[in-house]
This record gives C-alpha cells, sequence and structure tokens, in this order.
C-alpha cells in the first residue's frame, strides 16, 4: 500500500513534470499548435480526474458528467455576455452552479443503485442538454462564440495559449493534490467503505448517502472548472458540450486509464485525446482502430492501462 | 377534439409498441445476463441495413425481413463467441468500454459498406397506404402491422418464459446463477442462446421500422437511449416491464407533446405557454424516468433493490 | 470513394510533403478542407468534399500555383472543430480554409481561422450573424444566407394565395430561424405552428394535427434522416393532398432515401440540377460520373468554392491575404449558377427558385426548377454589416 502510494508520488511527478516541459518542447520542435492540443487534453484530465474521484472510490458511475463541463462553459458564456470576464469570477460562478445542480441531481440519484444510477445520472444530464439547446438568449443549439478568453485582474495574459496551458496546468496540478487529499482522508476511507460494503458502514454507524453525495458534489463542482478551461480552449460555447456521448468519453476516459488512482484518468484522458488526433490522421476510419484498441484493452488488463503497467494486482 | 385525442392515444401506444420491440431484446441481455450492452442499438441499425440490402436482392421486403433473422441470429453469436463471452463476469464499466467500442467498430464498417446516406427500402403496396379513421383522419396501413408484430413479440416472448422449460432455466438464471450451474445446467450455452436471440430481435426491429424511419448511421445512438429509458422504467429484466415501459413512454411522449401546449396554456399566456412547452417536450422522457426512479429506485417492475 | 488525409494531399499537390511547420510562403497555396466527415451528418459533408475535389482536379494547381489541399473531419462536434480549424491554419500553414457544413460549427471556427491570419469561406453555412452584425472582411459564403431558402418559401405561399400555412421545424436555432424567415415574406395565416424534439423518428402526432386542421399549405424545415422520416411518414398517412413546402427537407441528400414519397414536393433553393447554364450541365455531368449519385447544392457549392479560390489566386497573383480579399470580392469565375456577385458582407446575391421532385428518366430522383422566385436577392441582415 505505502510503496503504491510512493509509486504514484513519482509517476505524478514524472507525469506533470513533461507536462510542464511541453510548451518548451513544442517551440524547440517548432510546433506551437502542440500547447493547444495540450490545453484540451489538461481540460478533459480534470474533468476525468473529478469522475475518477465519484468513480473510482465511491463506485457512482455517473453517466452524465459532460452537463457539468457545459455548466461551467456556460458560466463563462453567461458572465462574459454580461461584461464579467474575469477567470476569477468565471471559476466561482462554475464551482457554485456546478455544486448546485450536482446537491440537487445527486440527492435525488443517490436513491437508485448501479444501473439505475448510471441510467438517472443520464437523465438529469439530457434535461440540462435540452435545456441549453432551447435557450435562444445564447444561441441555443447554435451555441455562442466568445468574443476573447477570461481576463486575469482585468487584464488579457490567457490571451497567450502558453499561459492558458499553465492555468490549466495549475488548476489540474491543485486539483489532483485536492483529490489525492480527500481519498488519504478519513472522509475518502469512508467513501471507499461505502463502495466496498454499504451495510457494513452504515452499521458502524455511517450515513454512506451523506458522504456520497458530498463526494458528488465535489466532482461536479471539479468538472465545471474543467468547462470553464474547455469553453476559453475553444472560445466557444454550445450545447454539444454537454452530448451524452461526452459523458461516455469521460468514461472510456477513466475506465481506460484504470480507475481508483486519480492517475489513470489523466492518462487516459491524454491517452484518448491523442490517439483521436494521431489516428485521425493516419486514416478517416480512425473510430475502426479506436474501438478494437478499446475492446484488446478491457479484454487484456483488468485494470485499464495502468494495470498493464503494472501487471495483475493479487 | 375526441377523435384527434383517441388518434393521438392510439399514435402513442403505436410509438410505445415501436419501443417496446426495440427494448425487448436488450432487457432479456440486461435483465439476465447482468450485461451492459451498448452495442443494442448498432444490432438494430445492422437489421435495418440488412434489410435494406436483402430485400434488394430477393426483389421483396417480406423475404429480405425473414432473411435478416437467421442473419442477426449468426451476428449475435459471432460476436458472443469472440468478445461477449469473455465479459460476463467483469464489473459493469467493462463491459460498457468494451460495447462502447464495438459501437465505435460496428458503425463505421456500415459507413464503409453502405455509406453516410440514408437508404430506403419500401413496404409491399398492399401496406404502404392509409386506411380511414374518422373525418380527414386516416392511418397507414404499415403501423397497423408495426402493432401487430409488437403485440405478437410480445406474447411470444411470455409465453416462452412463463410455458417453456428453457424459460423456466432463464428465469432461475436471473435470480441465482450459481444456484442454476450448481443444478446443472450449462449456463455459458443459456447465455450464448439468450444473447444471440437478443440480437435477433434487435435486428428483427430495425429491419421492420426500415420502411417507416430513415436508415441511416445514426439510427442506432438516436433509440439506445430510449430503449435504456424504457427497461430503466420498467424495471431491468422483466419483460412486462418493458411492455408497460415502452407503452407509458410513447404515450407520455406523444401526448405531452401534442396536448402539453394546450394546457398550459390554460395556466399562462399563450407566447410563454408555447415557449414553455418548447423547452419541456424534449425533456418528459426524462423528467418520468427521474420521477419514476426518485419514488421507486427499482423501477416499476424490477424487483431487485 | 474514400481519400485519406494524406493521400488526397499527394494527389492534388504535384509538390510537396508538408512537414509539421510549414510555414506559409507565397509560391505555395495551402488550402484546408473542414467539413463533417463522420457521424449523422456526414452526408452533406461527403457532398461537399466530392464536389471540391472534382473542382481540384479539374484545376489542378490553383491560379497557377503549387497547392496542397488537406481534408479534415470536423465529426460535427464544434469544439473538435475549432481545433482541427487551428491546426490547419497554425501547423499546416493553410491560407485558406474551406468549410464548415453546419451553422453551428461555423460559430467555433470562425475566429480561429480568420484571427490565425487565414481566409474562411463557406461552403454552405450562413448563420444570421456572420451575414450581418458580425460580419467578418476574411469571411466569405459560397452558399446563401439561412434565411434566404425559407424566405423563398413564404414568398410561393404568399403568391399562391394560401390563407393558412401549418408549420413545423425542429426546436433548435436553425429551426426558429427557419419558421421566422418563412413568416418574413408570407403574410397569411397560420393553422399551427410547431417545434418538434431535435432528431424525432415518429411524426404521427404531429401529422395527426395536420390531418384534423386541414391546412392549405404544410411548410416544412427538417434536414437530413429527419426530413426522410417525416416525408415518408407524409405520405404514408395519405396527406399527399396537402400541398409540402420545404427547406433542405428534400434534396439530393435525402432524395436517395425518399424516392417516390417525395415525388412532387416542393422546396427552395439556389440551383438545382437541372438549372440551365453550360458550366452547371459540364458540372452535373462530370459529378454524376465519378461519384454515382446526384449532387446536392452542397456539392455544387464546394464545387464553386474552388472556382472562386482558382480565379481570386489568379487575379491577386499570390496568396498575400489583403490582396486575395480584394481579388475574392470581385468574385472572378463563372459559377455554375450564373449571376453571382458578393454583397457587401461577402455573402452571395444571387437567383432563388422554387423548385420540385421530380423521377428522371434514368429513374433517379432530382428536384428540378419550377419557377424563379427572387431575382439578384441579398440578405436582408448585409444592412446592418459594418465591414471593419
Amino acid at each position: 500500500m505505502i510503496r503504491a502510494l510512493r509509486q504514484r508520488r513519482v509517476a505524478a511527478t514524472l507525469l506533470f513534470l513533461a507536462f510542464a516541459l511541453l510548451p518548451i518542447i513544442a517551440a524547440a520542435a517548432g510546433d506551437p499548435y502542440l500547447v493547444i492540443v495540450a490545453t484540451r487534453i489538461l481540460a478533459f484530465a480534470i474533468a476525468a480526474l473529478a469522475l475518477d474521484l465519484i468513480l473510482g472510490y465511491g463506485g457512482m458511475v455517473s453517466f452524465g458528467h459532460a452537463a457539468y463541463l457545459g455548466i461551467g462553459a456556460y458560466s463563462v458564456a453567461i458572465l462574459s455576455g454580461a461584461g464579467v470576464t474575469d477567470l476569477g469570477a468565471h471559476l466561482a460562478a462554475a464551482v457554485v452552479a456546478g455544486a448546485l445542480f450536482a446537491l440537487l441531481t445527486g440527492a435525488i440519484s443517490l436513491r437508485t443503485r448501479g444501473i439505475y444510477f448510471i441510467m438517472i445520472t443520464l437523465a438529469f444530464a439530457q434535461m440540462a442538454y435540452f435545456f441549453f439547446v432551447s435557450l435562444s438568449a445564447y444561441g441555443g443549439d447554435d451555441g455562442v462564440t466568445l468574443a476573447a478568453r477570461s481576463t486575469v485582474l482585468g487584464r488579457d495574459w490567457l490571451r497567450d495559449d502558453r499561459v492558458l496551458y499553465y492555468t490549466a496546468l495549475a488548476l489540474l496540478v491543485g486539483l489532483y493534490l485536492l483529490c489525492v487529499a480527500i481519498t488519504g482522508s478519513r472522509f475518502g476511507r469512508v467513501l471507499t467503505g461505502t463502495r466496498e460494503n454499504p451495510v457494513r458502514m452504515e452499521a458502524v454507524g455511517f450515513t454512506p448517502f451523506r458522504y456520497q453525495l458530498t463526494a458528488f458534489v465535489i466532482s461536479g463542482a471539479m468538472t465545471a472548472v474543467a468547462g470553464v478551461m474547455l469553453a476559453n480552449q475553444a472560445s466557444y460555447v454550445s450545447p454539444a458540450f454537454m452530448n451524452w456521448h461526452r459523458s461516455g468519453e469521460l468514461v472510456v476516459m477513466v475506465v481506460l486509464g484504470g480507475i481508483g488512482n486519480l492517475l489513470g484518468a489523466i492518462a487516459g484522458a491524454t491517452l484518448a485525446l491523442l490517439l483521436e488526433e494521431w489516428l485521425a490522421v493516419l486514416t478517416d476510419h480512425w473510430p475502426l482502430i479506436f474501438g478494437t484498441l478499446l475492446i484488446l484493452v478491457v479484454m487484456f488488463s483488468r485494470d485499464g492501462l495502468t494495470g498493464l503497467f503494472r501487471g495483475r494486482r493479487g | 377534439m375526441t377523435s384527434l385525442f383517441l388518434l393521438q392515444l392510439l399514435n402513442g401506444v403505436q410509438l410505445g409498441i415501436l419501443l417496446f420491440l426495440i427494448a425487448a431484446g436488450l432487457t432479456l441481455v440486461f435483465g439476465i445476463m447482468d450485461f451492459v450492452n451498448l452495442a443494442h442499438g448498432v444490432i438494430y441499425m445492422v437489421g435495418a441495413y440488412l434489410v435494406v440490402s436483402l430485400s434488394a436482392w430477393t426483389g421483396s421486403y417480406g423475404w429480405g425481413l425473414l432473411l435478416v433473422l437467421p442473419a442477426t441470429l449468426l451476428i449475435g453469436l459471432l460476436a458472443e463467441a469472440l468478445i461477449f463471452r469473455r465479459l460476463y463476469d467483469r464489473p459493469h464499466l467493462d463491459q460498457v468500454l468494451a460495447t462502447f467500442g464495438l459501437v465505435m467498430i460496428v458503425t463505421e464498417l456500415v459507413e464503409i459498406i453502405w455509406g453516410t446516406s440514408p437508404l430506403l427500402v419500401t413496404a409491399p403496396d398492399a401496406l404502404s397506404g392509409s386506411i380511414p379513421l374518422m373525418g380527414p383522419l386516416r392511418y397507414p396501413v404499415f403501423r397497423l402491422v408495426v402493432i401487430g408484430a409488437g403485440l405478437l413479440t410480445a406474447v411470444g416472448l411470455w409465453l416462452v418464459i412463463t410455458r417453456t422449460r428453457i424459460g423456466m432455466r432463464l428465469r432461475a438464471g436471473a435470480s441465482n446463477r450459481a444456484m442454476v450451474a450448481a443444478l446443472g445446467v450449462d449456463i455459458g450455452r443459456l447465455f450464448t442462446v439468450i444473447f444471440a436471440f437478443g440480437a435477433m430481435l434487435a435486428g428483427f426491429a430495425g429491419a421492420l421500422v426500415a420502411p417507416i424511419l430513415s436508415v441511416d448511421p445514426g439510427m442506432g445512438e438516436s433509440v439506445l437511449i430510449l430503449a435504456f429509458v424504457v427497461i430503466v422504467i420498467g424495471g431491468i429484466g422483466s419483460v412486462k416491464g418493458a411492455f408497460a415501459g415502452a407503452l407509458l413512454v410513447g404515450l407520455v411522449d406523444t401526448l405531452g407533446r401534442s396536448f402539453g401546449p394546450i394546457v398550459l396554456r390554460s395556466v399562462m399566456e399563450p407566447s410563454a405557454a408555447a415557449q414553455t412547452g418548447r423547452v419541456l417536450a424534449p425533456m418528459l422522457v426524462y423528467l418520468l424516468m427521474a420521477a419514476i426512479l426518485a419514488a421507486r429506485p427499482q423501477g416499476l417492475f424490477g424487483a431487485r433493490p | 470513394m474514400t481519400l485519406t488525409r494524406t493521400t488526397f494531399a499527394v494527389l492534388a499537390s504535384a509538390t510537396c510533403l508538408a512537414g509539421p511547420a510549414a510555414a506559409q510562403d507565397d509560391d505555395k497555396l495551402t488550402i484546408g478542407v473542414l467539413l463533417t466527415l463522420s457521424g449523422p451528418g456526414a452526408a452533406l459533408g461527403e457532398m461537399a468534399r466530392n464536389g471540391f475535389q472534382l473542382a481540384a482536379e479539374e484545376i489542378g494547381d490553383f491560379g497557377g500555383i503549387p497547392t496542397e489541399i488537406i481534408v479534415v473531419d470536423d465529426e460535427q462536434k464544434p469544439d473538435v472543430a475549432a481545433n482541427k480549424a487551428r491546426e490547419l491554419v497554425e501547423r499546416d500553414g493553410a491560407d485558406i480554409v474551406v468549410g464548415p457544413i453546419f451553422s453551428n460549427i461555423a460559430g467555433a471556427i470562425v475566429q480561429p481561422v480568420t484571427e490565425g491570419d487565414a481566409i474562411l469561406i463557406s461552403p454552405n453555412a450562413g448563420p444570421s450573424n456572420l451575414a450581418g452584425t458580425d460580419c467578418n472582411k476574411a469571411f466569405f459564403a459560397t452558399s446563401y444566407q439561412n434565411d434566404q431558402m425559407h424566405e423563398v418559401m413564404g414568398a410561393h405561399a404568399q403568391a399562391q394565395g394560401f390563407q393558412n400555412v401549418f408549420l413545423l421545424a425542429p426546436n433548435y436555432q436553425a429551426g426558429q430561424d427557419s419558421l421566422a424567415g418563412f413568416k418574413n415574406s408570407y403574410e397569411g395565416g397560420v393553422a399551427g405552428e410547431i417545434f418538434t424534439q431535435l432528431g424525432q423518428l415518429d411524426y404521427s402526432a404531429e401529422l395527426a394535427q395536420i390531418a384534423a386542421m386541414q391546412p392549405d399549405a404544410v411548410f416544412a424545415f427538417m434536414p437530413g434522416g429527419m426530413g426522410v422520416n417525416l416525408v415518408r411518414q407524409y405520405r404514408q398517412a395519405g396527406l399527399e393532398g396537402i400541398p409540402f413546402l420545404s427547406a433542405f427537407t428534400v434534396d439530393e441528400s435525402t432524395l436517395p432515401a425518399q424516392a417516390d414519397a417525395a415525388l412532387g414536393f416542393f422546396g427552395g433553393s439556389n440551383w438545382a440540377p437541372d438549372l440551365d447554364t453550360p458550366e452547371n450541365a459540364a458540372f452535373v455531368q462530370a459529378y454524376e460520373a465519378a461519384y454515382d449519385q446526384v449532387p446536392a447544392v452542397y456539392a455544387m457549392q464546394a464545387y464553386d468554392a474552388a472556382h472562386l479560390i482558382d480565379g481570386a489566386v489568379k487575379q491577386a497573383g499570390g496568396t498575400d491575404r489583403d490582396a486575395l480579399i480584394a481579388a475574392l470580392e470581385d468574385a472572378p469565375f463563372t459559377s455554375v449558377r450564373g449571376d453571382f456577385s458578393f454583397g457587401p458582407n461577402h455573402f452571395p446575391i444571387q437567383d432563388f427558385y422554387l423548385t420540385k421532385v421530380v423521377q428522371r428518366e434514368d429513374g433517379k430522383f432530382a428536384t428540378s426548377i419550377v419557377e424563379k422566385i427572387f431575382e439578384d436577392y441579398q440578405d436582408t441582415y448585409a444592412a446592418d454589416c459594418q465591414m471593419n
């Protein structure tokens, strides 16, 4: 256990170091476009990390997490439209809105278990999706183009792709450390306990519902942060961000990387998006290869990709 | 107004039966094998594409429809042997991931083989007209065929499950897999049969709706979510539940769409009512599901907590 | 026939393989083609790609300059499209990007392309904001402004003296714009107005309401698979006695699946395969020979876009952006539509027609021109355009 944690710390340091060096490598290779791709990867990594917190540790398979991406993205669009362009305000609004939506829907969803939970989270996400599709004031289905990226202290520093990238990276590292702290705390152990054996946790005096709901709300708020970064990266917001396909892709990222160790989610998001990018260049029929890879990973590794590297757990 | 209401009621029932046809195979695989099969929608799509090609080849929609049954059964057997068999004892998440991959592969293959443009298959002339109902209202004959086929499927499934030996094993397998295996039933073979049968039902549904719906690469995805909604509302694994859930979804969707704005207009001003109706209509089905699950977390007919 | 990104690039360019960071240089033209080539909307994107490719093969080197063409798929996802657009401009050094098909993608790629010092030419999407308040000197459309097709049908309904028209569109932005466009030029009564769910499968509830009301005509905007479902179910419900007016609902991309169910249904368009110009006859013949399908407007507009670029590069004598924009404004090419010029907002001023679905002698279904509705018609948003 201790060894595994130390290994993870080393792996995390290496991974984040690689991310930190990327813009320099990109500049050296004369390919600044890499930074743009990588910013998108970071945004999705934040979302995957948030999903792993409830999926990997709490056993809650949310099939509606794209809704929070959308809520975060629309926080940027709506506030910017009203003249508030500060990144801090955008993040605060996204976190509050995401947490509220998670509190409301989580309180109802957590009455259900297993596949029913998957479906009810999907239902709420679909409602959010159709709500924004009907929202004419913000372009409905067409979405809205952001006039500019969020500002920091009234300056447009984020205009520079590299500044945006490092901001996203800082958020990812910060949220990763937060998740490590959460999962290592008593709260995290109770949460894991509710996944393993809810009856026993109840018997020893914990109410699983409260722990699960708290985790669900934290995860929703974190995913909304990812939405803020995604909106800034694309300079564009539309209901397509919260399509159920996106929710499925987020689950795929987490499972692909290996659930329940936080780092796997980040690796999964990175790999899934890089593969999509590379395979699309290779062939128009990239879904064939991507789909085959997914099936092979499931068949030959029980813990996603991190499982492949670690070998089989006893 | 009354006659329109009756007609909309019929339309609601018909949409419900259509959804039941699609959901029946899914609820079997899902409920009895406890297997999350996202690929159900693409098998439905393959059924529709096959009926287009087979009808063109045999020159008749009827023969095409008949040939789709063994074809999709075979596809089900093949997929089961190659992939699904290895995933039965895996967590739901692994199944989601693998079948998500299969969805990507099959959709791409369909686009490569049949192209991306919508395709056409026409029902026989005798079935493609409409019959007068009351006043100017008419009803398409083929819709009656779909309703008939859906009801036959429902009755047939019910007979198989409650009256035959294999049905007995199915029910036993659903409630206690280990026990049935201990009694000497070959669970592996049972699952193979259920899976292939579920695939055939999906293919049949696709082939049957091909003359009224657009046959295109997006068709599987658009019904998959609805089919899941139906079986979750009804309670997973219950064919009776799937039937009730499908009818409920069909009725709520159809009646809500056509009469919701009228009801809203009686409580608010017309423009606000139109706007609210427009926002609410696509959410209705999901509101229904959330409400039912909030009250009964196991669905209407679900047994397990 | 499907060409991958790389093979097409090799095929179209006589010269070089682009490295990852091809800098913009004057002796080479790079055109990025960004279309929806997968997902439910792929049929339209493929038609546009075919049309562009056909023209590219005729042209060879655009404006006599070695040309590289890079085709990419936006997957019909706005955020993916925004990335691909930036990739085309910043990594591949595209001078011109041709795309997209869908209006919601246009909103996502305008900034990345035009702020990245390239020019965006839309072979289809023509959202109102880009025609009006948000018009952009580096954005051109070879298509139409979205409202215009609907206005054509409104004017037709008005001319026919219809008093009671039933309106039907999916509940999203383009659907709401569509009905607004129709009502711009139609002053008669509205029997009913229904917004259906996006991607709806079954229209029996709506068709029952139409049957009960017996309106003078139905106007529908149901693109793609929704149109296939609606048209077939309309016919099956025995409603063909009520005139069916539409836009983007019966065209050559959906007709193979609608076939005789759509016979006699009306549409509004800026073109039809039987439009009588020599260039059009040659285009339609070459297209059908190469791709074994009847082209729809998407193919035609992309074909025109290629010839427009060819003419503009020739006139500008190179790939300098400002010179190219000035040359594009003159529209130095012969459109298959005949008369073609750009308004001050870089949207076409062109003729619009009422079209009707017919079965050709070879058994294929196509739209056919019935009459000209508008001559040299400009969109209503041009007045709001302040080009900087």
